[in-house]
């Protein structure tokens, strides 16, 4: 890797971290009305992961998944914008957290029901698959997850069909307040893969080097075209399940052992021995992360409330032609799955939808109110 | 020219769609080699290969949660519960995963889930199932019920190319009955969703009913002709969501009576909902009590002389529509 994709990689974690940081703050703040859940601890396994895709690959984030959506180029203005249930939130305030994506751009939204994206993943895979593409998806859940029926019959019927998903367990030690062994009765939950035949490994997962090799690997064994892989990534919460959890429950030993692991101050003293991270580059990494969180959120503060005269509407899909995504003029403004047909404008997740700047909310064309 | 059954007709219009659009595709238990367990899908594996008619696990929240994430690509996939009951299985990702995706992120999930629903075939409790008022109370999902092989084959072609996501219940009774053969176009056709039609005209009373109870209604009206000299006019919803009410209402200002008739059970029903628009929107056009015909509250049975005991049929309805017609 180039010394620049190593600070790109540090960035990214960093960003994250400090998007997070923030998030804390606006709900301390009372300026976000809803629970906040974050992933402080979990850097290096949302931003390692994801840093081995390709153009074209799909994830399958879950809720405290920022550090995916970041590397995938998603948006710090419609992260703060769903936060803080702006108007022009890509949910348009009908969702918080980070229940935000668009196939346009590779994220299929979660939901709060954990497990359940991953026979999601399985369809968007199915499809590849059907369509003869090289692309993958890139599918997360927690420890928690595991646990539920989706999460085996994803495995299971991934696997069956040769689906090129890889599944990333980012265990974390919590379930809530339970712990791993009121969960499972193993010691790695990389052994549920060899129960449905895939491949699976556990790696570190406060080692953002070791969890690109790990699933690098992966991704490699499943753009080949022989299946599903499973790599279980073993990190911490060092906070609540939510922020309105103290997380009193773990003991402070434990969270003191994982706080000395932290992923970002690991990988930044590798940085610094290996890579010849200068106090110039940090400080410049630091500006540019700070500049970015002011911005998300002073545009987010700026942007306008939902409007209440919306709430029946969007509960339909206007009729029209829809496209297959990936496929040559799949992003054609007249196939209505190419853009947000609520607003009449492109999705809004990522960083280079540009018309979110001028935060312009159009009164949609085609609503079905029910 | 032959004439198809109601089941022979859901074949057409799946076999023609996969024709029509390489973005249709079918996946279920034992839908491709063994053909469903209907048969509703034979021929199919062979004419489209493996990778278009998939036979899956025995995995419901798969079948249902891959129907999303194709349909999120942007294609069309048809998910056959082999009864209907199952849906259950997979409620999840209909309820809060499908329904929900539009509404909450913009993103159309065009997708169809169909299967063999009703009762009167000594199915028991879990192979009867009329699960219409879940769906109908949600949001974001279609629901249709087609009563007739004409509509079998236009309703499920306007499912499959909707960009929601449409549950689509059939009938297991009507499969094969031998009166419901029909002749139909050559050419492509659909029918609409989200339109009644009256099957019989009438102007002393309004029968709103659906699937296979369309045909008991109709049996009654008969009676009601014969005996009681009265003309039953008999609506068959086929469109649970959306509702038709225009057709609805325009039938009960004029009959300004009212029998709603369902297989599914009482409580919170279709029926309940629809008496309650009643009551609000023609409440000083009605001349007698908005009267239904259901299923007792209780789960399905099995022994024959519980199965009939419980499903509504013609009798039930004629004494309702008497008492109804006192007024």
């Amino acid at each position: 890797m180039s010394k620049e994709t190593y600070l790109h990689i540090y960035y990214l974690m960093r960003l994250t971290r400090a998007m997070e940081d923030r998030t804390r703050t606006l709900f301390l703040q009372g300026r976000i009305v809803g629970g906040v859940y974050t992933a402080q601890g979990h850097e290096a396994t949302t931003v390692g992961a994801a840093m081995t895709l390709r153009d074209g690959d799909c994830i399958v984030p879950q809720h405290r998944d920022l550090g995916m959506h970041l590397v995938r180029g998603g948006s710090p203005r419609a992260v703060m914008c769903q936060w803080l249930a702006r108007g022009n939130s890509p949910t348009l305030g009908r969702d918080g957290q980070l229940h935000i994506g668009d196939m346009q751009h590779g994220i299929v939204p979660p939901i709060s029901m954990l497990g359940e994206s991953l026979p999601v993943a399985c369809g968007v895979a199915l499809t590849m698959k059907m369509r003869k593409r090289s692309t993958i998806v890139l599918a997360s859940c927690g420890d928690g997850a595991t646990n539920t029926g989706p999460f085996h019959e994803a495995l299971n019927f991934a696997s069956v069909q040769k689906l090129p998903v890889v599944f990333i367990i980012e265990n974390n030690g919590y379930a809530y307040s339970t712990p791993g062994q009121k969960q499972y009765a193993i010691q790695n939950l990389s052994e549920r893969a060899l129960a449905y035949g895939m491949p699976g490994e556990s790696v570190d997962g406060n080692d953002v080097l070791a969890v690109m090799e790990a699933v690098g690997r992966a991704t490699e064994h499943v753009r080949s075209g022989k299946g599903p892989a499973l790599v279980e990534c073993k990190t911490f919460r060092v906070r609540g399940h939510s922020e309105a959890d103290k997380a009193d429950y773990v003991p402070q030993a434990l969270r003191e052992e994982w706080l000395a692991k932290d992923p970002i101050q690991r990988f930044e003293a590798y940085l610094t021995e290996e890579q010849n991270l200068t106090e110039a580059e940090k400080a410049d990494i630091a500006a540019r992360v700070k500049e970015t969180v002011d911005d998300a959120v002073r545009f987010a503060e700026q942007s306008p409330a939902s409007d209440p005269s919306t709430v029946a509407d969007y509960v339909f899909a206007p009729d029209g032609p829809t496209a297959i995504v990936g496929e040559p003029d799949a992003d054609n403004p007249r196939f209505i799955n190419a853009i947000d047909t609520r607003t009449g404008q492109p999705f809004t997740t990522m960083i280079d939808a540009r018309h979110i700047e001028d935060a312009r909310f159009v009164a949609p064309q085609e609503v079905v109110r029910r | 020219m032959s004439t198809v059954t109601y089941l022979e007709a859901i074949g057409q219009a799946i076999r023609e769609e996969m024709l029509r659009d390489e973005a249709v595709f079918l996946l279920g238990e034992d839908v491709g080699t063994y053909g469903g367990a209907f048969k509703v899908s034979a021929g199919l594996l062979e004419e489209f290969g493996p990778e278009r008619v998939i036979d899956t696990p025995m995995a419901e929240a798969a079948i249902i949660g891959s129907a999303v994430g194709a349909a999120l690509m942007g294609m069309r996939p048809i998910a056959e519960m082999q009864f209907i009951d199952f849906i259950t299985c997979g409620f999840d990702q209909i309820i809060n995963m499908a329904s929900k995706m539009y509404w909450r992120v913009g993103m159309p999930v065009p997708m169809v889930i169909r299967g063999p629903a009703g009762g009167g075939t000594k199915g028991g409790p879990f192979h009867s199932a009329s699960p219409e008022a879940w769906f109908f109370h949600t949001p974001g999902i279609k629901v249709v019920v087609p009563s007739t092989t004409y509509d079998a084959k236009g309703m499920l072609k306007a499912a499959i190319r909707d960009n929601n996501p449409v549950l689509y219940l059939e009938h297991k009774l009507l499969y094969r009955l031998p009166e419901l053969r029909e002749e139909l176009p050559t050419e492509d056709y659909i029918v609409p969703l989200g339109k009644a039609i009256t099957r019989r005209d009438g102007e002393d009373m309004t029968v709103l009913t659906y699937g296979a109870m369309v045909y008991q209604c109709l049996r009654a009206a008969q009676t009601l002709e014969q005996e009681d000299d009265l003309e039953v006019e008999v609506i068959d919803l086929r469109s649970l969501s959306p509702l038709d009410l225009e057709t609805i209402l325009e039938s009960v200002k004029r009959t300004n009576k009212v029998l709603i008739v369902h297989e599914d059970t009482l409580t919170g029903g279709i029926g309940a909902e629809l008496s309650a628009i009643l009551a609000e929107d023609l409440f000083e056009y009605l001349d007698g009590p908005i009267t239904r015909v259901a299923a007792p509250d209780v789960a399905f049975p099995y022994a024959p002389p519980l199965e009939a005991a419980y499903l509504p049929n013609a009798e039930k309805i004629l004494t309702a529509a008497r008492k109804l017609a006192a007024y």
